[in-house]
């Protein structure tokens, strides 16, 4: 395992905060007067700020994406795995920036800070957010930061569909999209499964309507049960199988005896189900879920997806993982399909995993290498060493 | 996918080169099995756009290395991802024998491309008539290093069965090369291609 010390770690950061006074004009048509974006930055700007590189998020995640937030913190961000010196997305080349997105509940604005205009927690009334009020934001953080251009945006899952909505809303901003385990709008299972976890919450009988906050109660039993369905979804049986097995946790099936059992995924689901539910915001798992849901990257493009990467600039590179049944190959491939009709330069592969979904933040020697492989030529071209116009 | 070790290196370049008189300026260029992407880089240096289909990770991973466009796709399953026509040049080297289905995989070819470019190693090639025919095995040589139950090829063809199937397909030939191991078209390989060929390059349309 990686510790602050070792040579490709990011080592020790600091989260930072930015604060906004314009007003956030929002996609439902209302706008946010005021709001904050914590984030973290690995690696060094260079003096053509020309070599920034912004990772979009999934559900869960947040803005500690790598390293370590002190010497005694047991575990890395994130995606360390894929952050780091001469890791893929090599911090001796580029300057990672990685936020906590508006509704979040890591610190930027979100359900769980101030309304200034009850001077209560927002909770359930912070305004419904889309894939591209977080492009938005994203990009007054980046202003903020003095970076004009980005050399890549880079995203997994629901990060993916930022890093799309990016190339298309602002080309000129990307040099380059990495999109891994991701899909430009999302079937009607995984809505499915978005709806069976938002009704675990908010049948809680904690859930208050999004405002247990003012009775200091949490609707852990709701949000625990989401995540243990998610959890599920991300996986593969395979892998489950593997891991897990029939094993059992406690008990026994001794015929003519009668003990209380657990089978070791049981236990391993409690277990995520409910620290999860201690550390994460319901309000923020219900407002992530239903912009998941409400992503169509060419709705607004008459439904042609290829009419939609027509206004993308720079290359991408999809990859999609064999066994992830939540965000399928068959997803990558579409992208794929319309980037090509669009007549953009792209690059796919679907990586042999046993992992799901997850696979998109575990290590695998082929997706690290061909991740690596690409971004070392994002940074080439950068350093304008290399003449093709490729 | 591709299978370059079935050609000696000086072969492969000359056919290659052939190619790459064959692609009109500034074609958008689409390679099936395109191995390390070396067609593509020598293409794309032309000032041509390339992609190229690739199942071979190692591939795969060598084209990403040199900054090539490459998708992971069997060619098996057709090309239902690029619309027809969509593409100037389709060009398809060493890889015909690889695929399961060669005759639908030239019909897509020729669906997506406005005109293509077919290579690959011509089994009526004297020493293959040799080993089979006096030793009576499969050939087997530093050219076609595979044994027969391990092999990728598993639809080797002759010049003259190729040109059937192209008759039989409605394909015309624009043009046809035909080189010895040396890479030389000389009297020997253009008055007997099917016995002194060792790699046969056609362009061809419909």
């Amino acid at each position: 395992m990686t510790d602050h010390n070792a040579p490709t770690s990011v080592g020790i950061v600091t989260p930072q905060v930015a604060s906004f006074n314009e007003p956030l004009q929002l996609s439902n048509g209302g706008q946010l007067d005021e709001y904050q974006l914590v984030y973290e930055t690995y690696g060094t700007l260079n003096p053509a700020k020309s070599n920034a590189v912004l990772i979009c998020h999934a559900l869960s995640g947040h803005h500690h994406a790598a390293g370590y937030h002190s010497e005694t913190d047991k575990r890395p961000g994130w995606w360390d795995h894929y952050i780091g010196p001469n890791k893929p997305i090599d911090t001796n080349k580029f300057f990672v920036v990685a936020l906590n997105n508006l509704g979040g509940c890591h610190g930027s604005t979100g359900p769980n800070t101030i309304n200034p205009a009850t001077g209560k927690l927002w909770g359930s009334d912070f305004p419904v957010l889309r894939v591209r009020d977080w492009v938005n934001s994203q990009a007054r953080l980046l202003d903020s930061l003095g970076i004009e251009k980005l050399a890549a945006v880079i995203g997994g899952s629901l990060g993916g569909m930022q890093a799309m909505r990016w190339t298309l809303e602002y080309p000129h901003r990307v040099g380059a999209c990495v999109v891994v385990a991701s899909a430009m709008k999302l079937s009607s299972q995984n809505i499915a499964f978005n709806n069976i976890a938002r009704s675990a919450i908010s049948k809680d009988p904690e859930w208050h309507n999004g405002h247990f906050y003012q009775v200091d109660s949490k609707p852990r039993t709701g949000l625990s049960l989401a995540r243990k369905i998610a959890h599920v979804t991300y996986l593969s049986d395979d892998v489950m199988g593997e891991r897990f097995g029939r094993e059992l946790k406690s008990g026994d099936f001794t015929l003519g005896t009668h003990s209380d059992y657990e089978f070791q995924v049981e236990s391993y689901l409690n277990y995520q189900g409910a620290s999860f539910a201690e550390t994460f915001d319901a309000n923020t798992y219900m407002l992530m879920t239903r912009a998941l849901d409400y992503f169509d990257l060419a709705r607004e493009y008459n439904d042609d997806p290829a009419i939609a990467f027509s206004h993308a600039e720079c290359p991408f590179l999809v990859i999609s993982f064999t066994t992830d049944w939540r965000f399928s190959p068959q997803r990558s491939r579409e992208i794929v399909e319309a980037l090509l009709a669009a007549g953009k330069k792209v690059t796919f592969a679907d990586i042999e995993s046993s992992y799901g979904h997850d696979a998109f933040l575990l290590p695998n020697d082929r997706y690290e290498a061909l991740f690596k492989g690409f971004m070392n030529n994002v940074a080439k071209q950068l350093a304008g060493g290399n003449n093709d116009a490729r | 996918m591709s299978q370059n070790s079935l050609l000696g290196v000086t072969t492969m370049r000359v056919d290659l080169d052939i190619i790459r008189r064959w692609v009109q300026p500034n074609s958008r260029v689409l390679d099936l099995g395109c191995g390390d992407g070396s067609l593509m880089e020598m293409l794309t240096s032309d000032g041509h756009t390339c992609i190229g289909l690739e199942i071979n990770p190692i591939n795969i991973q060598a084209c990403v290395e040199k900054g090539l466009s490459v998708i992971e796709q069997n060619l098996d399953l057709g090309l239902d991802n690029f619309a027809d026509k969509s593409i100037d040049m389709v060009v398809m080297t060493q890889t015909l024998q690889a695929v399961h289905y060669p005759d639908k995989v030239l019909q897509e070819l020729l669906r997506v491309g406005r005109e293509g470019v077919v290579a690959f190693p011509n089994f009526a090639n004297w020493r293959c008539r040799y080993y089979l025919g006096f030793r009576g095995r499969m050939p087997v040589s530093k050219f076609m290093p595979y044994s027969w139950y391990d092999t990728p090829n598993i639809h080797f063809c002759t010049i003259l069965d190729f040109e059937q199937l192209c008759r039989d397909l409605g394909i015309s030939i624009v043009e046809r090369v035909v080189v010895d191991e040396q890479g030389n078209s000389d009297w020997l390989t253009r008055y007997l291609p099917n016995i002194f060929g060792t790699t046969a390059i056609y362009r061809i349309k419909r």
